[in-house]
């Protein structure tokens, strides 16, 4: 497995991150695993709850700084 | 079997998470605020799995003409400082509701006529005019939103 790919949607706003997840998500192979990069806590929130959703797997969120990063693995 | 913009499972008869779900929203505002609150609950939704159905008439409609500029009014301070942040624009948001999405974003017919515009005279995302009893079908027993 190789290190996720990075989506870097600092500075943006709700659903911005989300919508660029989607974006980069349609794109990638099963398995693969994205990480989001976000500033706004409410993206960092609707993401994980995105993924339990359409049925994708959170991987991970943390906070360093004010940076959420949140890992996915594409699952279907 | 396409899904609500995603790929519905195999052998899933419709319940579940996966249960078919309708989100219809008319826009009639032609405030920014108004039309960033629709493009975001249109965009979030097409993206979750919702069957999504977006009806723009009224002062919405020349929001979404090719000749427009890519700005509306603001009624307050949110939408001042919308303009002013990194806030995704709402013709944008519309346009991926229905690209990664596959909403379904349709002028109203008695609008279109006033204005007396053509398909050209639209954003190329648009899916064709509709009518208010046809929405109305469309809405039926899911979600309806009215910004």
């Amino acid at each position: 497995m190789g290190e996720p790919k990075i989506i870097d949607a600092r500075g943006t706003y709700c659903p911005g991150p989300l919508m660029e997840l989607i974006a980069n998500i349609k794109q990638a192979d099963i398995g693969d695993e994205l990480e989001v990069l976000s500033t706004d806590e409410g993206s960092a929130k609707d993401i994980p709850e995105w993924i339990r959703k359409v049925g994708h797997e959170l991987v991970g969120t943390r906070q360093v700084e004010n940076v959420w990063h949140v890992v996915i693995r594409k699952a279907k | 079997m396409r899904f609500g913009g995603m790929d519905r499972p195999e052998n899933d008869e419709g319940g579940g998470v996966w249960a078919v779900s309708k989100v219809s929203i008319t826009v009639i505002s032609g405030s920014r605020e108004k039309l960033q609150f629709a493009a975001m609950m249109a965009s979030v939704a097409a993206v979750s799995a919702y069957e999504v159905t977006v009806f723009l008439s009224m002062n919405a409609l020349p929001h979404f003409l090719v000749s427009a500029p890519r700005s509306a009014p603001a009624e307050g301070e949110i939408g001042r400082l919308i303009e002013e942040k990194n806030v995704p624009e709402f013709v944008g948001l519309f346009e991926q509701a229905a690209e990664l999405g596959d909403a379904k974003i349709h002028p109203c017919s008695m609008a279109v006529d006033i204005l007396a515009i053509g398909k050209d005279d639209l954003l190329p995302f648009l899916a064709e005019p509709m009518g208010l009893t046809k929405f109305l079908t469309a809405a039926e027993g899911g979600q309806c939103w009215s910004f």
